[in-house]
């Protein structure tokens, strides 16, 4: 993960993602692998008869948990200290990886072994830990290839999505030492597995994230499909948890409303595979080290908009990712984010503090609406993007873009003025426009005209007709 | 009944014949339309630019120019979307029910009035696309097609992949102008996959960008508005 596109400057939406589009293979293996999991998870939401009230009680759930975490947190500390865990505090990233860096040094590791986690990218983890001279291994199937490609996961569920099989062969041929492989999937897992199976068992440290963490009980819960998480949070002697406090649910009956959102929405299974629970140590069972670190890093921040704050309600599952047409044409990586899609464009601006700059990504939206309509607990996505975009607009850089907007607003304001400013459209036209068309696209036009034509103002506006026609 | 034609700022200004299909398509129904002359801009564009300020301005003004018709019909489901959706927001229970007196033209034809023949006639092969704002915001359903299946001439065939977005979204289609054009592009595709002689939507601004799409490939489908298949 030492890539250089982590440290430098992000692009802003539009330029990274004309060079997205512009790649032919990305778009095409998007497009097949959305439409796949777009099919499933339809089909196996559409076959339950409580999936909206489902939805309401996750989004109950969550809204409550969020609206008292303080109370939660010190619940969630106890619990887990009384079940013979240890737990660690950090107010952001640097602090995070510091209590990492140092409990795994504190074993005498230099290899650890990691299940999937978004806020361990989020945060730059292994970053930290290459720093420390600590290698982590990502044993996540499709984090892996991204690891060994040198890439950042292009998206939450299915960091890989952006690859196909043979690109993957040609990677494990190379990175593996196997030049013998096939692109045959059956193949490519073995490959993998015999390469993971050796470090599991070599492994003296397994680092996760958490799905969720239950407060009443001190437990953490990690979702996986693959099996190579639960190896990660038993084999090893010690395990250590990054969570984000949003993650946090009052009660473990909370876990049944979301063991059946989560699947359903995330990859279209009616169960998930690999759901692991672990509450502190066992003597004598799994790791005998146990230590949890809740992380802010802009959460809290988040928390105190009245209106930003639903995001964090969100589960990571993704269903908004895999319906998002703006996704399927560009895929994670124009993002620049670590959450993509229209999730990532609400989440990404409040967790990083940076609404200014390049504030791009809430604007990286039609505004379909095909997001919040799937969200499993019920975020807003769309309100969510017009609340950031008003935040974009207030900062002093973003002024000089609202100025045509506010002038075009005062127009609208007086039908005197609206009708003089079609006269004056009308007018000004004649530069550009041949036989009832644009043949030039200036200034703002120009995005326009790259792809699309665009009717001139005819010579009778609707009003002017109605006047003419039905008088005053 | 008052009933109150809001012609929508972009087919007021851009496609006029837009207009004046809604116009005669209502007064064959039997409802007598008048036009509120004050009226400009809901302020959609503005909300989702983020200018917040400017989009109160118009949803006010909104409220003052269409306060005291019984039904306001836009020839959009979009703007009669954001009306709905959005105006009481803003105007904070002073909107004097005015939003909900907004209707989507297919939507107030069928529901409303529960007409669904207006004794037009088409010819040809057909094939629509749910405008987002008029399936998720508005949710329109099957008004629009319960409503073009009994056009005379008219064959409808399906769009595949009808419900997702055209790439249009406002000033999307500028700001992202290459994520738009592609989307554009998946929608062409499809429609032309349908081998329809035109596609027909409830929303000029989605119409704009689809029948601009289909215009610069040198394409013989048209683009058409709901009330320009309906009028008679």
């Amino acid at each position: 993960m030492s890539d250089a596109s982590r440290t430098a400057p992000p692009l802003a939406f539009p330029e990274a993602a004309r060079r997205a589009v512009a790649n032919a293979q990305v778009r095409a293996n998007v497009r097949l692998a959305q439409n796949a999991i777009r099919a499933k998870r339809a089909s196996v939401v559409g076959e339950l008869r409580d999936w909206e009230a489902l939805r309401d009680a996750g989004a109950a759930i969550k809204r409550d948990a969020l609206a008292r975490l303080d109370e939660l947190l010190a619940q969630l500390e106890t619990s887990v200290h009384d079940a013979g865990g240890q737990v660690h505090w950090a107010r952001d990233a640097n602090e995070a990886n510091a209590v990492v860096v140092g409990l795994v040094q504190q074993t005498g590791a230099r290899e650890v072994v990691k299940v999937k986690s978004l806020l361990t990218d989020e945060i730059g983890l292994n970053v930290a830990l290459a720093d420390a001279g600590i290698e982590a291994l990502e044993t996540d199937l499709a984090e892996l290839i991204c690891q060994l490609a040198d890439e950042r996961p292009s998206h939450l569920l299915v960091p890989a999505i952006h690859k196909n099989r043979r690109e993957i062969r040609d990677l494990f041929r190379e990175r593996l030492g196997r030049p013998d492989l096939a692109d045959e999937p059956g193949e490519l897992a073995e490959a993998a597995r015999a390469h993971l199976r050796a470090a599991f068992l070599r492994a003296g440290v397994g680092i996760s994230g958490a799905n969720f963490a239950v407060a009443e009980t001190g437990t953490v819960c990690v979702v996986e499909s693959e099996g190579n998480g639960r190896m990660c949070t038993s084999l090893p002697q010690t395990l250590i948890t990054v969570m984000g406090i949003e993650k946090t649910i009052p009660a473990w009956q909370d876990l049944e409303v979301f063991l059946q959102l989560l699947p359903r929405s995330a990859t279209g299974e009616r169960m998930n595979p690999y759901t692991s629970l672990w509450t502190g140590v066992f003597p004598g069972d799994g790791p005998q080290e146990f230590h949890l670190v809740l992380v802010d890093a802009g959460r809290t921040r988040a928390l105190a908009d009245p209106v930003g704050r639903d995001a964090l309600r969100c589960i990571r599952c993704a269903a908004c990712i895999h319906v998002c047409p703006v996704y399927r044409q560009v895929g994670g990586h124009a993002y620049h984010s670590v959450y993509a899609g229209p999730i990532g464009a609400i989440l990404q601006p409040q967790l990083s503090g940076e609404r200014g700059q390049p504030g791009s990504l809430p604007f990286a939206s039609s505004l379909c609406g095909a997001c919040g309509d799937v969200c499993p607990v019920r975020i807003d996505i769309p309100r969510l993007l017009v609340h950031e975009r008003e935040r974009v607009n207030a900062a002093q850089s973003a002024r000089r873009e609202t100025v045509p907007l506010q002038a075009i607003g005062r127009a609208f304001a007086s039908p005197k003025r609206y009708e003089r400013a079609q006269r004056l459209a009308r007018a000004l036209q004649r530069l550009v426009v041949s036989d009832g068309w644009f043949v030039r696209f200036p200034g703002p036009l120009a995005g326009w005209g790259r792809s699309r034509d665009l009717p001139a103002v005819p010579r009778e506006t609707f009003r002017e007709w109605w006047r003419r026609e039905r008088g005053a | 009944m008052r009933v109150a034609l809001f012609v929508t700022c972009l087919v007021d200004t851009l496609f006029p014949e837009v207009g004046k299909a809604t116009v005669r398509v209502l007064e064959s129904a039997g409802v007598r339309v008048e036009f509120p002359r004050e009226q400009t801009c809901c302020g959609q564009m503005h909300l989702n630019a983020g200018s917040r300020d400017v989009a109160r301005t118009l949803a006010e003004r909104f409220v003052r120019v269409f306060d005291g018709y019984d039904a306001i019909v836009a020839p959009s489901g979009s703007c009669a979307g954001h009306v709905r959706a959005h105006v009481p927001e803003f105007v904070d229970g002073g909107d004097r029910g005015v939003p909900e007196r907004v209707f989507e033209l297919s939507q107030f034809l069928v529901d409303e009035l529960g007409v669904t023949e207006t004794g037009s006639s088409f010819t040809g092969l057909l094939t629509y696309h749910p405008a987002c704002h008029s399936l998720r915001m508005l949710r329109v359903g099957s008004a629009p097609l319960r409503l073009l299946e009994r056009v005379p001439g008219t064959e409808l065939v399906e769009l595949p992949d009808a419900e997702t977005c055209c790439g249009f979204g406002g000033m999307f289609a500028v700001k992202n102008a290459d994520v738009s054009s592609a989307m554009l592009d998946e929608k062409l595709e499809n429609v032309l996959a349908t081998g329809a002689n035109a596609v027909c939507a409830c929303d000029s601004s989605c119409l704009m960008h689809v029948g601009g799409g289909l215009r610069r490939r040198g394409s013989s489908v048209s683009a058409v508005h709901l009330a320009e298949v309906l009028a008679p």
